[in-house]
């Protein structure tokens, strides 16, 4: 049998029961081997359900830093026999199979390639441990324990991580190091250490840190100075306003009264979620939600009102697979076309792609910059994947001398010093975004009635059509000046001309970055273009009209973003290739790379005479 | 309705504390039917901010979609107001509320606004106790699709179109009372007497003021058949009593008999007083609300007037422990912790 060798670049899979506390194990695994230098990424792939279940936890080391999903399984560590038998399947040939073998196996479920590695957690738990409870919880840090010595995990490095994670508290210190040695010396003695996939010290994370998404988010809002939220629970976004009302906490009570500088509510349901971010935003405070795809659907005809009144919203979109409840536990980018054009009527809405945690926090803290100036809804499009796991990030960063861009507000001194009558739906300056005015400003001067229905520019009602027309197509030029505000689409060029490029957007990054590098080294290069923000900017359409060869890589199943873009920047379909994922799981490399091959080469065109020589 | 409102005032009309006439509490034209209650409640309104001394513009006045919702076109041209989405007004309050606590709220909405498509954002915004007036202009049916039922109508009660509504009728002041409401009052837009009052005592009131009067619909709602009508009404009310509304620094000059009335002194310092008509009544008594308001239905009356009030109650902002300073005026230095801060926390992440 030939064993998979590798050192720093593996894929080695979890499979426990859900509500077992494995999660903190495997967190602790992985954040093991960030700590040695060496960038992971960590994903929980979990089920719509608190206890019971399968859930796994699937951890890609890899030294050159490519932390998308790579596809196949180098090593399984099975602690779930529900699962056992699809574990097994899925390794890669060559892979390693770590169970509980307080049990014997199952010898139908063995296969000639794969090395089976046994170890007895239950009764090493059960012999050292007294409480039941205990040798449940145990039994995941033993196993990390065994991974120490079967995979050279520096062990001191486990023994600092629990010391951080249960600082004061010396008898959980005392009782998980112990679970760590247990599994350490079991596997050190028992079995031939290292194993063919190992790890080494490297220095290649730099000064990056590990976070989720979803707490990315909440602290741009936070240092974008949202001071109003309003939600309603729903997996996988009701982590960004936990980690808002924990870190807020911490940084917006005010020392001398103890008073807090922040609202937040849980509403009871989306549609009072938005109504209230609307109500707050449109008195001149910053506000935001966070929800999912079925939130959406709910907050559609409010984000409708926001459009045509023109009043600033956030809201955090972390996408989950639908349509309906679908898989709220799994991942998918299948809300661009529900977000873009949200509500009835003609609508268009900004929206934000994060690809990476650190954008979370730059884009939502952006989002309220661009929201207030251009007067209008801002989505930050995350995902489950995204929001949920930690990935590896640069640090955190904020410029001090940055101020908040608040856009066009008429303060009380300005109001008093106008001679002519406020309109707010005037265009005054050219650009499609009028002046607005918050409730209070002045006693006599710029008050006016919002509303959802047609008015002149002075917000008075009108049915006039030539009245809404104008209106409408000013709010068509402030969708222009948007264009221009939002970031904008990151191309990377291949060196020397390519034929081909790659679009995408989001989490699809990680695995785009990975296909493309390795296509490059098969020889075909590959320029790509990642999409920031809808409205596109102008770099889109050159990036199409410059490649023969188009691919648009997407994790949803009609490919919405194509359809955006053939609506938007008048491109015909078949220009673009749609390379899609959405079984729930995030996009691989491997995916990406042979459905680019596989397709390259199906409309490979040989030259007739070529042809004929090669007879 | 389309007519002309003369431009021309009395030289010598009042002017309030403030230095303010009537007329800079109006707002646009109505274009309501001639005779629509609605009128009445706008002119009630602007009667009360006259009365009580408001700076316009410190008011901000909310509406869903309906008759009703818009009013506050018709009433404080000088205020923001805001026309938002059919049944959705409380959540937009609640969220201007928490924005700004400083400004004066005012809720119009109307039966279908309220009792159906926004019974569940009317009950939370109750439940909340969000420091508003909310009115609701109950007319018993859809007056702005031509006149269908809507869910407060009461049984048998028949419209313009003579069928008679079968389903049982909602009592959106019984629900705010069960839901804790803190200023519970039920009024008539033919009554300008004890609607004035009412209306100051619930914008004084911090907290969750309701006010459900009953308002008829001129044009779909206001034949025989009816129970929202202006005949019937006018024949079934009952009233809770006499309100006066003294406002603070002023002196309560009418003597009442012991027993028979109820003072109550608002936070701003300003008294409501009732002259009881029943005495049954506790003004701190949601039981007592709740039994009165029965106990008349089944004599087939309307109980009108303040049922009841906690001046005591904490309202949302006392609630979670927001700052004293409206959010939407901290600055951006007490919003965002700043890059030492992230230091320590990517720190922490490692």
């Amino acid at each position: 049998m030939k064993r998979i060798e590798a050192v720093n670049d593996f894929v080695i899979k979890f499979a426990n029961v859900n509500g077992t506390g494995s999660a903190s194990a495997n967190n602790m695994f992985a954040k093991a081997l960030f700590r040695m230098g060496l960038p992971v990424s960590p994903k929980n792939i979990f089920p719509s359900n608190i206890q019971g279940l399968p859930t796994w936890f699937e951890v890609r080391v890899n030294e050159k830093g490519f932390l998308g999903r790579r596809g196949g399984i180098d090593m399984m560590v099975c602690m779930n026999p529900q699962s056992m038998a699809k574990d097994i399947k899925e390794l890669e040939s060559g892979g390693y199979f770590l169970y509980d073998s307080s049990k014997p196996l199952d010898l139908r479920l063995l296969r000639s390639d794969v090395t089976f590695i046994g170890i007895p957690l239950r009764d090493l738990c059960r012999r050292e441990f007294s409480d039941p409870r205990q040798q449940q919880l145990f039994r995941n840090v033993v196993y990390v324990g065994a991974l120490a010595a079967l995979l050279d995990i520096e062990f001191d490095v486990l023994t600092g991580l629990v010391a951080d994670q249960f600082q004061g508290k010396e008898k959980l210190i005392t009782s998980n190091v112990r679970a760590l040695e247990l599994g350490y010396h079991y596997a050190a003695e028992n079995i031939d250490c290292p194993l063919g996939i190992r790890v080494e010290r490297r220095d290649a994370v730099g000064d990056a840190i590990l976070i989720d998404g979803n707490t990315a988010s909440a602290l741009g809002a936070i240092y974008g100075g949202a001071s109003v939220a309003a939600w309603y629970p729903i997996t996988p976004s009701t982590s960004v306003v936990d980690g808002f009302d924990k870190y807020c906490k911490r940084l917006r009570i005010d020392p001398a009264s103890g008073n807090k500088n922040y609202a937040i509510v849980q509403a009871e349901d989306e549609l009072a979620a938005i109504g209230m971010v609307i109500g707050a935003s449109w008195n001149g405070a910053r506000a935001f939600t966070a929800t999912s795809g079925p939130g959406i659907s709910l907050m559609s005809e409010f984000l409708g009102l926001a459009y045509f009144a023109e009043i600033p919203c956030v809201l955090i979109n972390v996408q989950r697979a639908g349509p309906s409840t679908g898989m709220p536990t799994r991942t998918q980018q299948s809300d661009v076309m529900a977000c873009a054009y949200a509500s009835h009527g003609d609508t268009k809405h900004v929206l934000l792609f994060p690809a990476t945690a650190q954008e979370c926090f730059s884009m939502t803290a952006e989002a309220f910059d661009l929201a207030e100036e251009l007067q209008t809804p801002v989505i930050v499009m995350s995902d489950l994947d995204l929001g949920m796991n930690d990935s590896m990030s640069p640090p955190l960063s904020w410029d001090d001398q940055r101020e908040y861009r608040r856009g066009k507000v008429y303060s009380g001194e300005q109001l008093e010093a106008m001679s002519e009558r406020f309109g707010r739906y005037l265009d005054t300056d050219g650009d499609g975004i009028p002046y607005r005015t918050y409730p209070g400003a002045h006693p006599e001067k710029g008050a006016f009635f919002t509303r959802g229905t047609s008015r002149d520019e002075y917000a008075v009602y009108t049915e006039d059509s030539a009245q809404y027309e104008l209106n409408m197509q000013r709010l068509l030029k402030k969708w222009q000046t948007a264009s221009t505000k939002v970031p904008k689409a990151e191309a990377c060029n291949a060196s020397g001309a390519a034929d081909v490029g790659v679009i995408y957007y989001g989490t699809s990054h990680e695995a785009a970055r990975e296909a493309v590098d390795s296509l490059s080294r098969a020889g075909i290069a590959v320029d790509t273009l990642r999409l920031k923000a809808f409205p596109f900017d102008d770099g889109v359409a050159a990036f199409i009209d410059s490649h023969k060869q188009l691919f648009i890589i997407e994790q949803n199943r009609d490919a919405q973003m194509r359809s955006l873009i053939v609506n938007e920047c008048l491109v015909s379909p078949r220009r673009l290739v749609p390379i899609l994922n959405y079984g729930g799981m995030p996009i691989t490399a491997r995916q990406i790379e042979s459905d680019i091959c596989r397709h390259l080469d199906e409309n490979k065109v040989q030259p007739l005479r070529a042809a004929k020589e090669t007879v | 309705m389309t007519y002309l409102r003369p431009s021309f005032r009395h030289p010598e009309q009042p002017i309030n504390e403030l230095g303010f006439t009537r007329k800079d509490y109006e707002g646009a034209l109505s274009t309501l039917c001639a005779g629509c209650g609605h009128d009445s409640i706008s002119a009630a309104i602007v009667q009360a901010c006259f009365e009580l001394s408001i700076a316009p513009h410190k008011v901000a006045k909310l509406s869903g979609i309906g008759c009703s919702s818009k009013t506050p076109t018709y009433f404080l041209g000088n205020s923001h107001g805001f026309n938002s989405v059919h049944g959705r007004m409380p959540s937009v309050a609640t969220g201007a509320n928490l924005a700004n606590r400083d400004l004066i709220y005012v809720g119009v909405s109307g039966d279908g606004d309220s009792a159906s498509i926004g019974m569940g954002q009317f009950t939370h915004a109750v439940r909340r106790n969000v420091n508003m007036m909310y009115v609701v202009e109950n007319n018993g049916c859809y007056g702005l699709t031509k006149g269908q039922d809507s869910a407060t109508a009461d049984v048998g009660s028949a419209s313009k179109k003579g069928e008679p509504n079968p389903f049982e009728a909602i009592d959106l002041a019984s629900i705010a009372l069960q839901l804790g409401a803190s200023f519970v009052a039920r009024s008539f837009s033919g009554d300008r007497e004890q609607l004035v009052p009412l209306i100051k005592a619930a914008i004084s009131h911090r907290g969750f003021a309701f006010i459900d009067v009953i308002s008829p619909c001129v044009t779909f709602n206001n034949n025989p058949a009816s129970t929202k009508g202006y005949e019937y009404v006018r024949d079934h009310l009952a009233a809770t009593g006499t309100v006066d509304y003294v406002p603070f620094k002023q002196e309560i000059s009418a003597s009442y008999a012991e027993g028979e009335s109820k003072a109550v002194t608002l936070h701003d310092g300003s008294v409501v007083q009732l002259r009881k008509a029943d005495p049954e009544l506790d003004l701190n008594s949601r039981r007592s609300a709740l039994r009165l308001i029965k106990d008349y239905r089944a004599k087939e009356q309307i109980l009108t007037g303040l049922l009841y009030m906690d001046e005591d109650s904490q309202d949302l902002h006392e609630i979670i422990g927001t700052s004293k300073t409206p959010l939407q005026a901290l600055t951006e230095a007490e919003l965002c912790p700043g890059q030492k801060v992230l230091d320590k926390l990517n720190d922490s992440l490692r």
